[in-house]
């Protein structure tokens, strides 16, 4: 075993289903980069996307599986759907969650539909990777998470790891998944460490993993959260608080069990989602423990989310807007003393 | 003259749309079916004419206008007519209704609710079938006003960029929804467009079978052989309103009448004589096409309705037990 960032071990992931099954194919705006300048040295995989996590695929496998697209997310997008159901596995890449807006037709009313609204013929086995997630000054259109924008559609799976391990084997497993997979990746997670197998072995959507064990409170953090969420335990524990950390990792399916589960067993919870409150996954959740643990909880569920602002440019604004260590720690806080 | 045209197959498909479209209007005057209805009346010759021309291996995409293209795409009468009044036998076991007609096994890759939906899917399909060596090719159909939609301009784009075999199938009937056509193209034509993707395109009529057939045949003939897209405008005219229940109040009656002058049922009885076809072998085909119709309806009405419960299928592959409760 050996140390990975985020980034290469998607980056593995992808090579490792690429190098098993020649119908896995790429498409996105500069996934390599320098096309129309092959004959150039440097050119190829110039980029690997804006944040590098497909570099080196292009050199490896060619323009013909690595497919630099026009700016036109709705053309490769679909173009993906319409492959996906005649044999390709492709992955798409949208540079930003925000652009979601511009191809979104085909994500929620194509790939997310064909299989249910035709019977059950048909399967689009695509993955959507994106980038969400502050934290990075790109302000309010580079920003966000959307992760319930995803999970609301019936027919999309959402994943979102917080861990290199989790990202590569959750990569595996969409690619190798026979439905569409929206893969939502934190842009301050791309250089995290995690040891990640060599080996291509695909993780389990709908499981949730338990980062940290604790009776005193269950803390459900999303993606980056759970970094947050680790750090606010270790300052809990100080105090005599053990706090239990549960990392969905997929929100939809949603392992509803281990949430409930922890919830039952320590009577309180706290969702901690970096994304906007209304109708968001901290929302869905917390109604979930509130409708079917109801009889466990011995305090109020706590929220913390970011305010429901766009996602502000100037560092002290978005350092705010971001939920912080300290702002989970008092809610724990404030639940355990309830 | 369309010497090698499936000509008994055209007719044949020719009177299943048409007759099939008359029961469909029928029981959307007396409310007989669920859900939003769209008839192809008028626009019959360009399906027959393009899936003649295409392999029933070929892909298309189809619209929410859907009935027409299942029919020449050999769909059972049985299952469109099932499918429309949302029983389990349907195409989609009644989960998609009259707008998505659609069968997968049929090389349908999908009737889509959405306005220039299908180019840029069968873009895709093309693309797979062309890097995976295979000799299949995919047609898009759509509207008139699909060409002012940005994503048919990025499916254009790209499927020249990778020089995809995929057939661009713009049926012009005239309106897109209660909107003249020409009032709402800025080039005389849609193929006029297609210049700045430098992509081949013609306009060609829409109401004779045969002309159809004949405009398809060498473009088809040239994905096939490895060339890249092309785009055919038909020029038809939608007889009914955009759905069913539509006043038409737009329609100037004389418009109607002038264009159901060509009706490609009427020109395709004018040229049986020249296929080969006599009066009464025609009478004798149209009589079995209302008997297949009939049946067909009759059939789908005596099949059984889905359970409600059959609504949670499909959604995911494997969702784990337990994890939805709606009851």
């Amino acid at each position: 075993m050996r140390e990975l960032t985020v980034k290469d071990a998607i980056n593995e992931g992808l090579r490792q289903c690429m190098e098993a099954d020649s119908n896995v194919v790429l498409f996105g705006e500069d996934i390599a980069g320098g096309q129309g300048r092959d004959d150039h040295p440097g050119a190829m995989d110039a980029w690997g996307g804006p944040f590098g996590v497909t570099q080196g695929l292009c050199t490896q496998f060619g323009r013909e599986r690595v497919r630099d697209t026009t700016i036109a997310e709705a053309g490769f997008f679909g173009a993906a759907v319409g492959a996906a159901m005649v044999g390709m596995r492709p992955v798409c890449e949208l540079m930003y969650a925000d652009f979601a807006g511009v191809c979104f037709d085909q994500m929620m009313n194509q790939a997310a539909k064909m299989r249910y609204m035709f019977g059950g013929k048909q399967r689009v086995p695509m993955v959507m990777r994106t980038v969400v997630g502050a934290g990075f000054r790109a302000a309010a259109e580079h920003s966000q998470t959307l992760y319930s924008l995803f999970a609301h559609i019936p027919g999309l799976k959402v994943v979102a790891p917080y861990s290199a391990s989790d990202a590569k084997g959750l990569m595996i497993a969409a690619v190798q998944d026979d439905d569409p997979v929206v893969f939502l990746e934190h842009k301050r997670l791309y250089m995290e460490t995690d040891t990640v197998d060599e080996a291509m072995t695909p993780l389990p959507l709908g499981k949730g993993i338990v980062r940290r064990s604790g009776d005193d409170v269950t803390i459900v953090a999303v993606q980056r959260m759970n970094l947050f969420a680790l750090q606010a335990a270790e300052a809990l524990a100080e105090q005599g608080v053990e706090a239990e950390i549960i990392d969905p990792r997929t929100y939809s399916p949603l392992d509803e069990e281990m949430i409930l589960g922890s919830v039952e067993k320590t009577g309180r919870l706290v969702v901690v989602d970096e994304s906007y409150p209304r109708c968001s996954l901290a929302a869905d959740i917390a109604a979930l423990a509130a409708e079917r643990a109801f009889g466990s909880l011995k305090a109020p569920i706590a929220r913390v989310t970011a305010p429901h602002t766009p996602v502000p440019f100037s560092p002290p604004m978005e350092d705010y807007f971001i939920p912080s260590v300290d702002r989970i720690t008092r809610r724990v806080r404030e639940t355990i003393d309830y | 003259m369309a010497s090698d045209a499936p000509v008994d197959w055209m007719y044949r498909t020719l009177f299943r749309i048409r007759l099939f479209e008359d029961r469909v209007q029928e029981l959307a005057r007396t409310h007989a079916v669920p859900g939003y209805l769209h008839t192809y009346l008028g626009s019959e010759a360009i399906a027959v004419g393009v899936m003649a021309a295409l392999r029933q291996d070929d892909w298309i995409t189809s619209t929410y206008r859907s009935h027409g293209h299942a029919i020449a795409k050999n769909v059972s009468l049985h299952s469109i007519a099932a499918e429309i009044h949302g029983r389990t036998t349907g195409t989609c076991k009644g989960r998609g209704g009259s707008m998505h007609i659609s069968d997968f096994d049929k090389g349908m890759l999908g009737a889509l609710g959405i306005v220039a939906a299908g180019p840029p899917l069968a873009l895709g399909a093309a693309l797979q079938e062309r890097r995976t060596g295979s000799d299949r090719i995919a047609a898009s159909f759509f509207g008139d006003g699909a060409p002012h939609n940005g994503v048919f301009h990025e499916a254009a784009g790209l499927a020249k960029q990778w020089d995809a075999p995929v057939l661009l199938v713009c049926e012009n009937n005239g309106y897109a929804e209660a909107t003249a056509t020409d009032w709402h193209l800025n080039t005389d034509t849609v193929a006029d467009m297609m210049s700045a993707y430098a992509i081949p395109a013609q306009t060609v009529d829409g109401m004779d079978m045969f002309s159809v057939y004949e405009a398809a045949k060498p473009v088809v003939d040239r994905m096939r052989a490895g060339g890249g897209p092309e785009l055919i405008e038909f020029v038809s005219y939608r007889f009914s309103g955009q759905y069913e229940g539509d006043k038409q109040a737009y329609q100037p009656p004389e418009e109607i009448a002038e264009a159901k002058k060509r009706d490609p049922v009427l020109l395709a009885r004018e040229r049986a004589a020249q296929m080969g076809l006599t009066s009464d072998a025609l009478a004798t085909l149209e009589a079995e096409i209302q008997q297949e119709v009939d049946d067909a309806f009759a059939a789908a009405e005596r099949d059984p309705w889905p359970e409600p419960e059959d609504a949670l299928d499909e959604v995911y592959v494997d969702y784990p037990e337990g994890q939805i409760r709606y009851a």
